[in-house]
């Protein structure tokens, strides 16, 4: 039999796939690679500013923690969801695939709606992404302004990523017969590291904002 | 070993393992919300937040994103280049964080005590 070495120049002398995935799958995992470092630069950027300034710490519990937390939950059921979609492609089971599919869109649409929603409250009460609200400046004096600019450049970046998602699964739900099983989980992927982004998303940019009232 | 390739049965995990991660990633949540609420100094609470969230990214890589159930070479290709360019950006920008903090702190405490 084949010794280490030899199975080693077998994987990579052509003619096999030696990740055991396919190209189109492997070229997702380097995008997500890609964009995984595009979000850790802006965190990272966002922490940075955070640390260096004066920094409000504005979210009250209603509206914006449980719109938050709320949203919090629909994604991570959206990749359940996807999970089960992808299950069910395993299995051959198309319609029930394209079914779950559509129910991972739907969800992801509901984080959207929820989203503006409370995007729609910060801004009635005065955040752009250049001024604080006169009422914060007076609350956390010589406050920055990035707070907005952070707030917005990260939050509305994961909520593009959402919303092209939402579209990449309608678009593999309406070609699920003609796609393989592979393409269906390559759109799980993505449809996972966006909920993954928001992981990080949540506790930074809410849950160390959060206006417990000791300030 | 092309032949054993073709007929390597790919594991993708069961619908009960799934929920139960999905559970878990909630738990993990709620456990976070929590923690907003309780008084504990900010240092505290990015560490355990941060430990929580990689935790949940962990869960979330391994078992949604089926990398547990990918080949070893896969994983090796993804991960650490991830994780390593990320810890450099770390040591790049936060020693340079902290100094511009004690410059403003150094700016701001001779002013306070001039001022009264």
């Amino acid at each position: 039999m084949a010794t280490e070495a030899q199975a080693l120049t077998n994987d990579w002398g052509g003619g096999v796939h030696p990740y055991r995935v396919g190209h189109r799958k492997l070229g997702m995992w380097l995008f997500i690679m890609s964009d995984s470092l595009t979000f850790s630069a802006l965190l990272i950027g966002y922490a940075y500013v955070r640390a260096s300034n004066v920094w409000p710490t504005p979210f009250k519990f209603s509206p914006s923690i449980v719109f938050s937390s709320v949203m919090t939950l629909v994604l991570l059921s959206s990749s359940l969801t996807m999970v089960m979609a992808v299950s069910a492609s395993s299995r051959k089971n198309i319609s029930a695939a394209r079914k779950w599919i559509v129910a991972t869109a739907v969800l992801g649409a509901t984080f959207i709606v929820l989203h503006s929603i409370e995007w729609r409250h910060l801004i009635q009460e005065g955040l752009t992404p250049f001024a604080l609200p006169a009422e914060w400046a007076e609350k956390w004096p010589g406050a920055t302004p990035l707070f907005g600019a952070t707030f917005f450049g990260i939050t509305g970046m994961h909520m593009f990523h959402v919303f092209t998602g939402c579209i990449y699964l309608l678009v593999v739900a309406g070609r699920a017969k003609k796609l393989k099983h592979e393409d269906i989980e390559i759109s799980g992927l993505y449809w996972h590291f966006v909920d993954l982004v928001w992981m990080f998303v949540f506790p930074m940019i809410y849950l160390l904002s959060i206006d417990a009232g000791h300030k | 070993m092309s032949a054993h390739a073709e007929t390597e049965e790919h594991f993708s995990g069961s619908n009960k393992l799934f929920i139960s991660v999905w559970i878990w990633l909630l738990v993990l949540t709620g456990f976070e919300v929590f923690l907003g609420y309780i008084h504990l100094p900010v240092i505290y609470m990015l560490v355990i937040l941060m430990g929580a969230s990689i935790i949940k990214a962990a869960l979330i890589v391994a078992y949604f994103m089926h990398l547990r159930f990918e080949r070893l070479n896969l994983v090796l290709t993804i991960v650490p280049a991830v994780v390593i360019c990320i810890c450099l950006m770390l040591m790049v920008f936060f020693p340079d964080s902290f100094r511009s903090k004690e410059l403003r702190d150094q700016r701001a405490t001779p002013a306070a005590t001039e001022g009264h």
